[in-house]
């Protein structure tokens, strides 16, 4: 599907960047008018996403994240959060509920609040390699592009 | 992420307000704890009524001041729980663990 709209943003794995990238994706989403809530999930997703590149792909330095957001036909709003970092070598075990390996300040429950809150979730990771999440939901708005 | 606390009959509220993210949360797991090991309550009430974003951290928080609070038998309360971290809440079954939707705290 051909984007209506894109947007990338690249930037460290600084945990002060959580909310600069939830920040990015609300501004972007706001022109497809979008309610408060859907507003809210795709936020949430984004923070869950961009904290586990955060948190997981560089445990011991500061590695590049990347943000693309895309506008696609038909109200749907892609995200997809890219890491370069040690990647994930158990990949059933990190989507369990309440499963972390990221200490007290963790719940566990990223994935499981990722893939209720969007549409289509999918996680690609090469350990050594990085992580790919992609992420799509559908707004209800009506928001045109002008 | 910014926090007040006040005690009144061996009971904590926490008034939490801002975003509540990974990025902040250590320390305010940190402060909450301080507070029930100085005060020493019989319940604390997290009131979530000035925060304006909450992701899964949030549940590690709730987690954490339970964890605390079972040390002492006592117990946690949520209140004031706007929507989207209420969202994020039930999508963790916290209403399992912990009394939820006190809009006053309980006496």
């Amino acid at each position: 599907m051909k984007p209506e709209n894109e947007v990338v943003a690249q930037f460290p794995s600084l945990s002060a960047n959580e909310a600069l990238a939830r920040q990015i994706a609300a501004a972007f989403a706001a022109q497809l008018d979008p309610t408060l809530e859907e507003l809210g999930d795709l936020k949430t997703a984004v923070s869950e996403a961009v904290t586990n590149a955060i948190v997981h792909a560089y445990p011991e330095r500061i590695g590049p994240v990347s943000l693309r957001l895309r506008r696609l036909p038909g109200n749907l709003v892609e995200i997809t959060v890219k890491d370069r970092g040690c990647g994930i070598p158990d990949i059933a075990k990190a989507r369990e509920p309440m499963f972390t390996t990221g200490g007290a300040e963790r719940s566990g429950m990223g994935f499981t609040i990722m893939e209720s809150f969007m549409n289509s979730f999918s996680l690609r990771s090469v350990p050594g390699k990085g992580t790919t999440v992609r992420m799509r939901k559908k707004l209800t708005g009506r928001g045109e592009l002008g | 992420m910014q926090y007040t606390s006040l005690l009144q009959d061996k009971r904590l509220t926490i008034l939490l307000s801002g975003e509540i993210d990974h990025h902040s949360a250590r320390e305010t797991m940190e402060a909450i704890t301080s507070k029930i090991d100085v005060y020493l309550p019989r319940s604390c009430v997290l009131d979530f009524g000035g925060v304006s974003f909450m992701d899964s951290s949030g549940i590690a928080i709730v987690i954490h001041a339970l964890r605390a609070m079972e040390e002492l038998g006592g117990e946690v309360w949520l209140a004031n729980i706007p929507a989207q971290p209420m969202k994020v809440l039930r999508a963790a079954g916290i209403e399992k663990l912990v009394r939820l939707g006190a809009e006053r705290s309980p006496a």
